[in-house]
């Protein structure tokens, strides 16, 4: 255990040290402007352009350049401008990225051994310990944050001078916030989340679950049932027996008191951030244009620069009439898996929050590698759920495949001109369908986990009455 | 205290108004001036002057024109437009060999395509609503697309760098206009003898066309008389400036090589065309010969005449060139600057000619003579950095040029060593201008932007709604060599379809103005009445600071596939399908029910063959064969449940094919 955990640190450190390395080659392969890496939304240059027009009195939001927080403009504007002698420019944001990433990795390691326990727990609760066997040898949390750290996506996102590390950072510490029951840091994360790039705002479903729940189990009826052939087997008043149907008894109830103090504690945050928000762009805009320039033009995709998602081209090319009605159309996507994904993954709010993500950085406006390397990271906490999840083979080929493609696609589109756009518009198209076969695949093989955990139980329970 | 003030004050209103009413006496002026000027590359300038007046009137709104273009002056009137600028403009002017630093050049000198601003007398909230108005009215009276300046997207409103407006001010620029006769004919047609009579006769399609040069402009001022401005005074200024090349014509009298000397031109030769007299309704009808500075230096020089000389003897032509019409006058501008010879005008009245006797005024060169025009302090130049169709950056590089150290000397003695530059950019906002990446290069090094810029004032752009602009002036120490600004943009991504018919030609970036507000020109001239009345003179005596345009800039953007929208929509969709339907179809089965459906196939087919796949999908599944226990009493329920629903739906299909078929 010492010895593996030696490993983790020492992979931590190599990982940081790949950064560094990264961001003092010379302009690391132009990846600030690559398009599958700087949307409108994460890009720092256009980051230091509101600065800029900040610093020379106008809203940030004047002209079509800056979309972000004026949060985030306050906390990351200063360090674009300063300058560190004989040092690449840009070194003190990409500092400030490494430590987001760094963050976010034990995060999702803490995370990840919440989860493991609660896991245990509930398969030593419903006396299932032969699937335990297996997860010895590797703690999914370690897993997810290294897969998280030395994921090609997230260090590009993090060398490639976007801001998405700091956006996944916020999500993860709501995740984090609600695994552990701490309601304040939730809500915080929420909020900030919500505030940075509006689609973490479903995330809500899955916190309050968690709140409400506790971390990840099976399907409560299993210990429904357990109780019921527990009660029902020991008529005389086991000591230890009673213990456990209570325990169990306790698990299923929804505790609406952390829930409550959670939404308390979002609103807080949420007047909290306004507040600063408009003594940030006070002087020359207002709330109002924050919310125009921002999640507008998240909602409107306004911008129709290429980048890995299918709606620029979708909006660049459909007829004008039909826009609005099509925007309607894609957000409410989103929307409309909302309710029967966490009516069918109520008891796994954990792996419902993961499917969120994915979802929404799948049918997202302006998708960006940085989001995807937010979902695969946490991918990696459920690696006992998905232990026999199907294709996953395919799928990691043809993320690779489609990673490498879609640069060369691009290049010969913009830079060469002998591709056209619809080169590009294909490699956009198979990774959403990539993405697609993944949150499909992945619902589907925990859905198959608790079939699988259900008749383990049953099974149980059987050979216990006979 | 006050009281006499007042009075006194209203005495000279009474008087001033009494002796404007006399001065003007309520009629209406049109004159036609053409000048002509040598230019140093074998070229020649020709200019054309109308301009008409039409006082302020004192009925009310009901004004009857004799010769002022009714058009016009209602459009002034409904849009209260205080001053207004048109353009058209084909081919750029050579402002190194054309001069940059006369008042030709500052005035007349338009960048290439459709220009026009406009300066409203409204409140600020309605200027918008006015420019809108005033382009679409143009662009009726001028049969061109003016009215694509309607667009927000289009115009710009600068505050201080193009000239001083506070807020009334709109600048338009169409640099891909096409200018034609089509343009040109509506624009004759403001003039009372249009082009059957008088100098504008002179205009023949195909040789003005087959110009280097071409720039037609309307500019009118209105100036209110009263104080509710009801009563408009407009002055209506129409010039034409083409620059020309004159084919040389065989004198057989040089000893000179060809080559050498200058091409001699007249009337006829360059237009096709004579002054068969005056248009009768103009009050002035004259044209000027200029020989400009540097010329008249040669000139100097090479003959070794004083200048009085020249002045007073020297149009009979025996000495450099040989006019064929002796000249009526001949002006001399007044010295302006130490240590550089003035320029002459030779005025010839065409009153005294008609159609028996034309008027064809001939230049003939007897020996060569090489000079050069006089150009504006810094040479200013626009081009684009970088390849591909992603980002690129847009430098500006302004060049001194050594011609004029001596005047910037002169000036620099007074402004402290300081070269001001104002510099006025207006990139459309598909040009995703990054104006942080702002970076300023003097002498070749790398400098501090704030140590050079003395003002900046960016309106940045928004997509689909303004276009970006940037004021700036400059202050360059006045021994400065180069300087160069760097620009970083991104290229937009446009809808389909807002890109033009030929989008892979690329898009217009309009030029940028680049003014020296501390360098005026002005010329000069000896006063006496004569010169009082000729309104082309008295523009040139007008002092306007030094302005000079860059090129326009072609920028290629990328275009999507034009012909893909039904199948970018199709398979977007399929995509969205997919997902939808995959995802639902996971969340909704219960638990078992594949399970069960298997075993009902297997129960329905008790085949070898079929027992074998379901063994092997349930393998491939990654799960073990059931045992067969629940299927027995699930497969004949499934059963009964489908037979009912295909029997339900037969039956509708049949009651459908009774009642409606």
């Amino acid at each position: 255990m010492e010895k593996k955990k030696r490993g983790f640190w020492r992979w931590l450190i190599a990982s940081v040290m790949l950064r560094l390395i990264l961001i003092y080659l010379p302009k690391t392969f132009n990846l600030a402007s690559r398009p599958e890496i700087s949307t409108p939304l994460v890009s720092l240059r256009r980051l230091a352009e509101g600065y800029w027009l900040k610093k020379s009195s106008m809203s940030p939001y004047a002209g079509s350049m800056y979309h972000g927080s004026p949060l985030l403009l306050s906390l990351l504007g200063p360090l674009t401008v300063k300058r560190i002698e004989g040092q690449p420019d840009h070194l003190l944001c990409s500092l400030v990225f490494v430590i987001a990433d760094i963050i976010s990795a034990l995060l999702i390691r803490a995370t990840g051994h919440t989860l493991q326990m609660a896991y245990r727990q509930s398969l030593n609760s419903l006396d299932i310990v032969d699937l335990l066997k297996s997860s010895d040898s590797l703690s999914s949390g370690d897993v997810a944050a290294l897969v998280y750290l030395w994921n090609p996506f997230t260090i590009a996102a993090c060398v490639g001078l976007s801001t998405s590390p700091v956006e996944n950072l916020v999500v993860i510490l709501a995740l984090h916030g609600a695994c552990k029951g701490l309601v304040p840091l939730a809500a915080f994360g929420w909020v900030m989340a919500t505030h940075l790039s509006l689609y973490p705002a479903i995330l809500i479903i899955p916190v309050i679950l968690l709140l409400g729940y506790g971390p990840d189990t099976p399907p409560r009826k299993l210990f429904l049932q357990k109780g019921y052939g527990k009660n029902g087997d020991n008529h005389s008043s086991d000591n230890c027996g009673q213990q456990e149907t209570n325990h169990s008894k306790a698990e299923v109830t929804f505790s609406w008191r952390p829930v409550i103090h959670f939404l308390f504690w979002s609103s807080l945050w949420s007047i909290y951030v306004l507040v600063l928000c408009s003594i940030s762009v006070k002087p020359h805009g207002s709330l109002w244009e924050m919310f125009q320039r921002t999640y507008g033009f998240i909602l409107t995709v306004e911008d129709m620069s290429p980048n890995i998602g299918v709606l620029w081209y979708f909006f660049a090319e459909v007829f004008d009439f039909f826009r609005s009605f099509f925007m309607i159309v894609f957000h409410l996507n989103i929307l409309f898996m909302i309710l029967p994904l966490a009516i069918r993954l109520k008891h796994r709010p954990c792996f419902l929050a993961f499917i969120y993500i994915a979802i929404s950085s799948m049918l997202k406006s302006y998708p960006s590698v940085g989001d995807s390397a937010l979902y695969l990271g946490l991918l990696g906490l459920f690696l006992d759920e998905l232990a026999d999840m199907q294709f996953s083979f395919f799928l990691l080929c043809g993320y690779i495949g489609v990673s490498l493609l879609s640069p060369v696609m691009h290049n010969l589109w913009i830079w060469r001109g002998t591709g056209n756009a619809n080169f590009y518009y294909a490699t956009g198209m198979a990774y959403a369908c990539l993405q697609i076969i993944l949150v499909v695949e992945s619902v589907s093989a925990v859905l198959n986990h608790d079939r699988k955990l259900r008749k383990l139980s049953v099974t149980k329970l059987r050979d216990g009455n006979s | 205290m006050e009281l006499p003030s007042r009075w006194v004050f209203l005495l000279f209103l009474l008087l001033s108004s009494t002796k404007a009413f006399e001065s003007e006496v309520d009629k209406e002026e049109f004159q036609e001036e053409l000048l002509l000027k040598p230019l140093p590359d074998r070229k020649v300038l020709a200019h054309f002057h109308f301009e008409t007046r039409a006082p302020p009137c004192n009925s009310n709104g009901l004004h009857h024109h004799h010769l002022f273009p009714k058009s016009i002056s209602q459009m002034v009137e409904k849009f209260r437009v205080k001053e207004m600028e048109l353009s058209f403009t084909q081919g750029r002017w050579n402002y190194e060999r054309w001069g940059g630093f006369d008042t030709m050049s500052s005035n007349n000198a338009k960048p290439p395509g459709v220009e026009l601003w406009a300066v409203f007398d409204v409140p600020k909230e309605q200027v918008d609503a006015s420019w809108k108005n005033l382009t679409h009215t143009l662009s009726g009276i001028f049969c061109a697309s003016i009215n694509f300046l309607e667009s927000s997207s289009m115009y710009s409103a600068p505050d201080w760098s193009f000239r001083q407006a506070s807020g009334s001010l709109r600048y338009g620029m169409l640099p891909r206009e096409a200018v034609c006769t089509e343009n040109l004919t509506p624009w004759l047609k403001l003039l009372p003898c249009r082009d059957k009579a008088g100098i504008s006769s002179l205009m023949d399609r195909p040789s003005i066309y087959t110009s280097l040069y071409y720039s037609q402009r309307l500019h009118l001022t209105s100036i209110a008389s009263d104080l509710e401005g009801l009563n408009l005074g407009i002055v209506l200024e129409q010039t034409l400036t083409v620059v020309l090349h004159p084919s040389s014509q065989r004198t057989g009298l040089t000893h000179f090589s060809q080559s050498y000397l200058q091409p001699s031109w007249s009337l006829s030769s360059i237009f096709g065309r004579k002054v068969n007299g005056r248009c009768v309704l103009a009050k002035s009808s004259k044209v000027y010969l200029q020989l400009e500075r540097g010329l008249v230096s040669q000139l100097k020089k090479s003959e070794n005449y004083g200048a009085d000389y020249i002045a007073s003897e020297g149009y009979d032509g025996e000495a450099n060139f040989e006019l064929s019409v002796n000249p009526d006058r001949v002006i001399k501008e007044e010295h302006s600057r130490n240590g550089i010879s003035s320029s002459l005008l030779y005025e010839f009245s065409v009153d005294k000619y008609s159609n028996s006797k034309p008027f064809d005024l001939g230049l003939t060169w007897k020996f060569p003579v090489i000079w050069s025009c006089q150009q504006a302090p810094l040479h200013a130049s626009r081009f684009l950095m970088g390849s591909g169709n992603e980002r690129g950056a847009i430098a500006i590089l302004l060049k001194s040029t050594d011609l004029n150290d001596s005047s910037l000397v002169a000036n620099s003695a007074m402004d402290g060593c300081e070269l001001r530059v104002n510099i006025f950019q207006v990139v459309p906002w598909y040009i995703r201008v990054y104006y942080h990446s702002l970076q300023l290069f003097v002498d070749d090094q790398l400098k501090a932007v704030g140590a050079f810029v003395e003002k900046i004032h960016v309106m940045p752009s928004k997509d689909k709604i303004s276009p970006g602009m940037m004021e700036m002036v400059l202050k360059l120490p006045c021994g400065v060599k180069s300087a160069a600004l760097t620009l970083d943009f991104d290229k937009g991504f446009l809808h389909i379809d807002e890109y033009p018919p030929d989008a892979n030609q690329g898009f217009d970036i309009p030029s940028a103005a680049i003014g020296f507000p501390d360098f005026h020109t002005s010329m000069l001239f000896p006063s006496n009445e004569s010169e009082r009345k000729s309104p082309m003179l008295s523009k040139f005596q007008e002092s306007s600071p030094v302005l000079l345009y860059t090129e326009v800039l072609l920028v290629p953007l990328t275009t999507p596939d034009f012909s893909m929208p039904y199948n970018v929509i199709t398979i977007t969709c399929t995509v969205f399908a997919l997902y939808f339907g995959s995802l639902l179809n996971v969340l909704r089965q219960r638990v078992g029910e594949k399970e069960r459906l298997l075993k009902s196939k297997a129960a329905a087919k008790t085949g070898r063959l079929s027992d074998l796949l379901s063994r092997l999908s349930a393998k491939l599944r990654g799960r073990s064969q059931e045992p067969m226990q629940s299927a027995s009493e699930s497969s004949p329920l499934i059963n009964s449940k489908l037979a009912l629903k295909v029997l339900l739906m037969a039956a509708l299909a049949v009651a459908w094919q009774y009642y409606f078929g």
